[in-house]
């Protein structure tokens, strides 16, 4: 037992704890949006936790300095790719129809489709007047 | 930004290709670095053109120690975040209050514009629903009361962005342009 697999066991623990709480998340909130933001942030930081807890601990109890060398860059390629699903996740929710929840305060996303929309359909009707 | 010749995009490309290559064997053996380079060659002569638009640009040593500054910085804002949600989640009362905002980016180049929405999906409590152009509209899990408050949309878009996408610009600025 020296430093480094302590501080890598712990981490370990850490990411762990945080995969629960994302869990918990998926239970406890309303709706699909609020359900990304605490189902897919918290594994992110849980993820991290335990792979590059893993790659300390192994290191610790001495095996290759490889180790931490390649969960860091397994790790850096979760941070890079995570986000782009989430976004293509929660947009194609939006963008199949799925409300907000009734206690969400503004939606600022709706108005600038309608108003998008709206415009489309003026330029149309001009077109037509031609 | 136009973009920069042949040559320095070809270059950047293996650069960055050998470096992961460096990165995933984690070995300095001298045959698993020649091996590597040919491949890095070989893969980059038909992948840069979409790889990267400004080649060794990007090297320059005022980017490159701004996002050497970035991934600390960045993954603190993000533990911070974290533990914020996670109190969310773990309060009996659940305290949320959740919008979609609407934010100004002052940035102009594709791959900033990524990088910021990535940024702030990973940063939780915001998740970026959609970018057009200049316009990022956020889902926020608490949008606080003086975003709420605003009496008009530039009001709104400048609280708004003041909270969420301007601590990340002033390192992306440099980076990305």
């Amino acid at each position: 037992m020296n430093v480094l697999s302590a501080t890598g066991e712990a981490l370990v623990l850490i990411g762990t704890f945080f995969y629960f709480l994302s869990a918990l998340g998926l239970i406890r909130m309303p709706d699909v949006y609020n359900r990304m933001q605490t189902s897919t942030k918290s594994a992110t930081l849980g993820s991290l936790g335990v792979i590059i807890g893993t790659g300390l601990w192994a290191v610790g109890m001495g095996h290759s300095v490889a180790w931490i060398v390649q969960t860091v860059v397994v790790a850096t390629f979760i941070l890079l790719t995570n986000p782009i699903s989430a976004h293509a996740l929660i947009r194609g929710a939006y963008r199949s129809g799925i409300p907000l929840w009734n206690g969400s305060v503004v939606d600022k996303y709706g108005e600038h489709l309608e108003a998008k929309a709206e415009a489309a359909e003026n330029e149309k009707d001009e077109g037509d007047g031609e | 930004m136009g973009e920069a010749n042949r040559f320095s995009r070809y270059a950047y490309t293996v650069i960055v290709l050998f470096l992961i290559w460096v990165l995933l064997t984690a070995s300095l053996d001298r045959q698993e670095l020649i091996f590597g380079f040919l491949l890095s060659l070989f893969v980059a002569s038909f992948t840069y053109p979409m790889f990267t638009s400004r080649g060794l640009g990007n090297l320059h040593p005022r980017r490159v120690a701004y996002a050497m500054a970035y991934v600390p910085y960045f993954l603190w804002a993000m533990i911070m975040a974290n533990l914020d949600v996670a109190y969310r989640v773990l309060h009996p009362k659940r305290p949320i209050r959740p919008g979609i905002v609407h934010c100004k980016t002052v940035l102009k180049s594709n791959t900033g514009k990524l990088s910021l929405a990535n940024s702030i999906t990973l940063t939780p409590g915001t998740i970026t629903l959609d970018v057009d152009g200049e316009d990022y509209f956020i889902h926020w899990i608490w949008v606080p009361d003086e975003v709420l408050g605003a009496k008009t949309e530039g009001e709104h878009v400048e609280n708004a962005s003041r909270n969420i996408t301007r601590p990340f610009e002033k390192f992306l600025k440099v980076i990305f342009g």
